[in-house]
């Protein structure tokens, strides 16, 4: 296995130099699933496989013969990534490999067509790190709704905003009990760059859930990408935390967010996918931030 | 050493002797005996394969993906509604070029749900790049299932093989088995683009209308070579253990102006038809399909031919039938028949080749004219 310890890194500076996506991606200007794949290699260091599943990640890494990845990529059909994975990860057991088999896959890959073969590779306790990037819709075939699409959102299969919330991946994950389970957010490398090892370290199913904003798909302007990811924190729309073993730790950033979130209209009024929301949809979004928030908050406090 | 066994225990006992490194399964009516058997083989120490019970087909097959091109040898088994669940995975396995070895256990299709033999199951994955082959014993369902193996591996062909036994009529029946000491008959998993992270590659990426056609080719061109690998394989295995088998199993054909073709059992039934026919002074013979893919070259000229389909293409024909007529030129006689276990005895067959009418279809126990 590739050096993974639980040594702190505490600044980027202590991020490996070496790059395992080279320049030149078919990425939109602004990506940050792709910019989060960069920081996800890093950590996992170049004995690692990924396992693709159909999503921009397979657009992203160039056409054949050309490659813009230094790492095995197996692409595999959109519902599958989760047990080829399996298999290859038996595969090296049977080998003797450590390798590193990572799923860096998307939120329809994922919480839709995939949620089966996720479910059963957890279930089975497959020793693998399965990556969930949510850019919250189906970006590959032109920003069609996802089950991951959040409430009043508008895409071109929800023209008028989509009616029904986000589905809640994580707590279908956590139903699961894998031994470490994290969100993440591209507007935060460190944090990722830092769970990623950290996951790496622990044998068994691991779950990373990323949200990673996409200027196409959330319209707003590319230079906005980071800014975006910080806002879906800071207004507590996205809460950062780990939870190893079972037990919830609410990450620094959103700590701060949920003593005093900044307000939702802020993350809301920079996205052309929630324009003309109407003040009923909004109320219901702003219940629903304030109760994932409280419902985390007595986790971590052990009042559930 | 000699035993009684059923089909799918025979299968059960090669992958014992085969050795995969990892098994992932999926149970289904009447393939289940063969999953249930490698469990208890694999519990009990009797086989040290890593074995996978995923939720479904779909991830049967992305399994075996996954450790196939993670450099071990895989096996799964399904049959019916299992293998059309496995579609979209089972190009990918060809599509990868990744040896895979599967059972299926020929079943027909619902609605109506129906758990008896039917070839349509397979048929439906015939244009996948898989190779295929039907067996008509207990025994050829042990040796198929080993050659497999050795034929998929083999660096001339690098493509899944699919081993078909009839559901029931040859998966839940018994006979004797012999099993073989296989020693060196298998050489170790070796996968030239396994993968290696030493070595880094992108598999299965975007491919564009300039270079995808040269992979379908390269899949076609092993197609091809497989017929050399299959004969090759089939014959040190002759000489080896002493049981020999061909592209078709051909019973009396010699001097024959009739012959039946079918596949699996029922290419087994027609030599007893055949032997019937014989005493009455009708000079038939019979023709047992083993490789449907790759289709061999058949001769038949100056034969007339009946054909058995125990499939059916709607809106077009038998696709045995089919096949026949557009690789010899014969018109064949097209019966349909044994649909969904169908009851077709081998007096069933002598009457359809003494009513035969060279050209026409009929379908069996419904205008049949026998
Ligand atoms: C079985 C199947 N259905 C549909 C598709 C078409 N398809 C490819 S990617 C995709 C959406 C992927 O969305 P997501 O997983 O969210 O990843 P993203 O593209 O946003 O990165 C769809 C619908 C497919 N490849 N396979
Ligand atoms: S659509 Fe979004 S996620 Fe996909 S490549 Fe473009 S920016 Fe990245």
């Amino acid at each position: 296995m590739t050096d993974i310890s639980r040594r702190s890194v505490t600044n980027l500076s202590a991020i490996p130099k070496e790059e395992y996506i080279y320049r030149c991606t078919s990425a939109c200007a602004g990506c940050s699933s792709s910019l989060c794949l960069r920081y996800v290699l890093k950590a996992a260091g170049p004995d690692s496989v990924l396992v693709v599943p159909a999503c921009c990640t397979s657009v992203i890494q160039g056409i054949y013969p050309a490659t813009a990845m230094n790492v095995p990529v197996y692409n595999v059909a959109f519902a599958a990534a989760a047990a080829c994975a399996s298999g290859m990860s038996e595969a090296f057991a049977a080998t003797g490999k450590e390798t590193n088999v990572i799923v860096y896959a998307g939120d329809g890959g994922t919480v839709d067509i995939g949620i089966q073969s996720l479910s059963g590779a957890f279930e089975r306790g497959t020793n693998f790190l399965y990556i969930c990037y949510d850019n919250e819709a189906y970006g590959n075939t032109g920003m069609q709704r996802s089950g991951s699409t959040p409430l009043g959102a508008r895409t071109t299969t929800t023209p008028g905003g989509k009616p029904t919330s986000k589905k809640d991946l994580d707590r279908i994950v956590e139903a699961h009990n894998p031994p470490y389970m994290a969100t993440a957010c591209s507007a935060y490398p460190l944090d990722l760059y830092k769970k990623v090892r950290k996951a790496l370290s622990i044998r068994g199913p691991k779950f990373i859930h990323i949200l990673a904003p996409c200027p196409p798909g959330w319209r707003y302007p590319t230079e906005k990408t980071v800014e975006m990811g910080k806002l879906a924190v800071k207004t507590g729309v996205w809460v950062l935390y780990e939870r190893e073993f079972g037990k919830l730790t609410i990450n620094g950033p959103s700590k701060a967010a949920m003593r005093k979130p900044e307000p939702l209209e802020d993350y809301i009024s920079g996205q052309g996918r929630f324009k003309n929301l109407s003040p009923e949809t909004l109320d219901l979004m702003r219940q629903q931030v304030e109760q994932n928030i409280q419902r985390l908050a007595r986790e971590e406090e052990g009042v559930c | 050493m000699l035993t009684i066994a059923t089909g799918n225990r025979a299968v059960a006992e090669a992958v014992k002797a085969a050795k995969p490194g990892v098994i992932a399964a999926y149970p289904i009516t009447p393939q289940t005996e063969i999953v249930e058997q490698i469990a208890d083989y694999v519990t009990t120490g009797n086989l040290e394969s890593r074995y996978i019970p995923v939720e479904s087909e779909h991830s049967a097959m992305a399994a075996c993906i996954g450790a196939s091109v993670g450099g071990v040898r895989t096996f799964t088994a399904t049959s019916s509604h299992g293998l059309l669940y496995m579609h979209e995975m089972i190009h990918w396995a060809a599509g990868g070029r990744l040896p895979i070895v599967m059972a299926n256990v020929n079943r027909a299709l619902g609605p109506g749900w129906n758990t008896w033999a039917e070839h349509t199951d397979a048929f439906s994955q015939r244009d996948t790049g898989w190779l295929q082959v039907y067996v008509g014993t207990v025994q050829e369902a042990y040796d198929a299932t080993l050659m497999a193996f050795r034929i998929a591996e083999d660096e001339r062909v690098l493509l899944p093989v699919m081993v078909n036994l009839d559901g029931f009529s040859l998966s839940h029946i018994t006979q004797s088995l012999e099993t073989e000491e296989i020693g060196d008959f298998l050489p170790p998993y070796h996968l030239p683009h396994a993968i290696d992270t030493e070595n880094p590659r992108g598999y299965g990426p975007m491919t564009g209308p300039d270079n995808y056609y040269r992979f379908r080719w390269d899949i076609e061109r092993s197609m091809r070579d497989a017929r050399g690998v299959i004969a090759e394989v089939e014959s040190e295995f002759a000489d080896r253990f002493g049981r020999s088998y061909g592209p078709t199993e051909e019973y009396r054909c010699e001097d024959a102006d009739v012959v039946v073709i079918a596949l699996g059992t029922f290419g087994k039934e027609a030599e007893v038809a055949v032997d019937r026919l014989r005493d009455e002074g009708i000079r038939a013979g019979s023709m047992r399909l083993r490789w449907f893919r790759p289709f061999p070259d058949l001769d038949l000229s100056g034969r007339e031919v009946v054909v058995i389909d125990r499939d059916y293409s709607f809106g077009f024909g038998g696709v045995v039938a089919h096949s026949i007529r557009a690789k010899t030129g014969i018109e064949p006689y097209s019966v349909i028949a044994g649909l969904g276990g169908q009851e077709v005895t081998y007096n069933d067959i002598a009457d359809f080749v003494r009513g035969r009418r060279p050209g026409e279809e009929t379908w069996f126990g419904v205008n049949d004219h026998v």
